[in-house]
């Protein structure tokens, strides 16, 4: 094996060639190779030995662009199982622009897990910044197009920190590589930065509730899986016990449960619920011990199967209905059950029951933090797994399938977009049943067992307490068509106001300009026309006779000046 | 399909109502067969992980009301007076 992995394409190149190329292709062709180049990438993948595999010497820089460890090695995998799933989700799709610019960005986002230094994490970063905004704009809608500038806007500002973080850290040690970093410069402050804009930390997570749910209905998939769990990636990798990330965790996940349960639009609950969900992945990097961090990896993992399964049963009724908003939807469960019964399993492995992915990995992240003696940290994470089944393991299905019938009657999608759902269904509950060879792929070796009597009888006490409360304050969670303001105000309200208010004033202190500038010039030219004309004062003709007066005048004063002198 | 499906029966609520109740009951019945084996003494309280369920779920609903008072606005906001455009 050694000896043929160089022969073996780097997965991440393998996979945004690929996307390259599928413009080109039509009908059969392209389908194959949309389900076959992630194959075909994994397969790359899991050819490659550990260890640094490629080393290259740019601008004078030792790069390593491919390496493998198990952490990079069990990230680029569910980068490249959710894309194909997607891929196969995505397959009736009628832009043509989406899965292409999802390769590049699925591609990219490997990329970054299998780099190991800064300047290829740094590029890879860019590339997902432009994948992920083609994403966006393959929607093809007035309000995707917005919001992908804002989106583009607010990751141009992170790919900027990172890349000074990037720049100085260079300078200031000498070394590319991408290891752990201790918080003792403003590089690295600027690096973490840029890590957490991407995952969706405070002050600055807006900006994914904002774009996703205006990506198409197949087009939100691929955006919930890479650029946050990318971001998870490379904290892991970089801040691992970072204290400061507990807190950060711990304000998105309930950041996240709050603004989901004010939220009436079923995709911006499960884009909440995605900042939600981070937070306990950020939550057990800052914990920092490998039970914490095997949460936190384990975590990454299953959220991205069961949030990507969450969006494709929402994809599908949007897909099918058009509509978004809680308030116009409901009974769906009628004509749509494969649907429903997907739509409810990802509930419920969001919400961590057992015999689902979601407890599995959760837990991992729970037990770190009563391990560490962390009571507070234990609690609130505990409180916020009851939120999580309020705010998208009940709220999600109960309004969209269920509630009030709306009367709407469609149908199931079509067989690609319901065999893509049913796998990832599969997966989220196999993974809940049979965890080993998931805890098989973490960093670090786990001795865990998450089904004892007593882990299982006080999850289900929680949550099954939480779904009595949601049906006891349903009067109070009743959806309106309202929003909720957010730190975007003041990018999309308060600097467009404040700009135009400079504009005005910019435009009225010119206009006074001009007008105190013409004034002046009129008054010049008047006094120039009233000197220089042919008769102005002096250039208007003379008579000889005033002349010699003058003349006269002026040598009879020089002659009294010279006397009295 | 026809309309009035059995899950929207009435009496089929009332029965699931009651399942559900008796769910309850039995996971926090269930919690004085079980050794939690607690990190911390309050994990050991009867039923802690029901009560506390549910209370932090009022309090969630409660702080998001509270917020919501605050923050929200009709999800016309920003698309009626063009700040997107």
């Amino acid at each position: 094996m050694t000896s043929l992995h160089g022969l073996v394409p780097h997965p991440a190149l393998l996979l945004i060639a690929g996307a390259l190329l599928l413009p080109l292709l039509r009908g059969r062709a392209r389908s194959v190779a949309i389900l076959a180049l992630p194959a075909l990438a994994l397969a790359a993948l899991w050819l490659l030995p550990d260890g640094v595999l490629w080393r290259v010497h740019w601008l004078g820089y030792p790069l390593t662009p491919l390496a493998v460890d198990r952490l990079s090695r069990l990230f680029a995998s569910i980068f490249l199982l959710l894309a194909g799933i997607g891929g196969l989700f995505a397959l009736r799709q009628e832009s043509r622009l989406e899965i292409p610019a999802a390769y590049l960005y699925a591609g990219a986002a490997v990329g970054v897990t299998l780099a190991a230094d800064l300047i290829s994490v740094f590029l890879f970063w860019e590339c997902m910044a432009i994948g992920s905004t083609l994403v966006l704009w393959s929607a093809g809608t007035p309000a995707a197009w917005t919001a992908s500038r804002r989106y583009v806007g607010v990751h141009l500002a992170g790919g900027m920190l990172l890349f000074a973080g990037v720049a100085g850290q260079i300078l200031g040690t000498g070394d590319t590589g991408f290891h752990v970093m201790r918080l003792d410069s403003p590089a690295s402050w600027l690096i973490l930065a840029g890590f957490l804009v991407n995952a969706g930390a405070p002050p600055l997570s807006a900006w994914l509730p904002d774009a996703y749910p205006e990506a198409s209905w197949s087009g939100m998939v691929f955006l919930s899986a890479f650029t946050t769990k990318t971001a998870v990636y490379v904290l892991l990798r970089g801040f691992p016990g970072t204290e400061l990330l507990i807190w950060i965790g711990l304000f998105m996940i309930f950041y996240g449960i709050v603004y989901a349960l004010l939220e009436n639009d079923m995709r911006r609950i499960l884009a909440y619920s995605i900042v939600n969900q981070v937070g306990f992945m950020v939550t057990g990097i800052g914990i920092g011990s490998e039970m914490a961090l095997n949460g936190a990896a384990a975590h990454a993992f299953t959220h991205i199967l069961y949030k990507a399964l969450l969006l494709m049963s929402a994809g599908a009724v949007l897909a099918a209905t058009g509509r978004r908003k809680c308030s116009e939807l409901g009974g769906l469960f009628h004509s749509m059950p494969v649907t429903t019964l997907c739509g409810i399993i990802g509930a419920l492995a969001i919400s961590a029951f057992p015999l689902t992915s979601g407890f599995v990995s959760k837990s991992l992240v729970s037990q770190a933090a009563a391990d560490a003696q962390l009571q507070g940290v234990w609690l609130l994470l505990a409180a916020a797994s009851a939120g999580v089944f309020l705010h998208a393991g009940i709220k999600f299905p109960w309004f969209v399938f269920f509630q009030k019938d709306s009367g709407l009657r469609p149908a199931d999608p079509p067989a690609s977009l319901r065999w893509a759902m049913l796998l990832l269904a599969f997966l989220c509950i196999a993974l809940g049943i049979w965890p080993d060879p998931l805890y098989a792929l973490l960093p670090y070796p786990v001795a865990y067992v998450p089904y004892t009597a007593a882990h299982v009888v006080t999850q289900l006490q929680l949550l099954l307490f939480s779904g009595l409360a949601f049906f006891v304050m349903l009067d109070h969670l009743r959806r309106t068509p309202t929003i909720t303001l957010d730190f975007d105000w003041l990018w999309r309200v308060a600097g467009p106001a404040l700009a135009g208010v400079a504009r005005a004033r910019v435009r009225a202190a010119r206009a006074r300009l001009a007008r105190g500038l013409t004034g002046l010039g009129r008054r010049a030219g008047a006094w120039i026309l009233r000197n220089r004309a042919p008769d102005g004062l002096l250039l208007r003709s003379w008579s000889s006779g005033s002349m010699s007066l003058w003349v006269m005048l002026v040598l009879m004063a020089y002659l009294a000046l010279y006397y009295l002198g | 399909m026809k309309r009035g499906h059995r899950l929207e029966d009435p009496r089929s609520i009332r029965k699931l109502w009651r399942g559900f109740l008796v769910l309850l009951a039995l996971s926090v019945l269930a919690g004085a067969l079980i050794d939690p084996k607690p990190h911390f003494a309050i994990e050991g309280w009867f039923g802690f992980h029901a009560l506390y369920g549910f209370v932090a779920c009022l309090v969630m609903i409660v702080g998001a009301k509270v917020l919501g008072w605050c923050l929200k606005k009709p999800d016309t906001y920003y698309a009626r007076d063009g700040h997107d455009d």
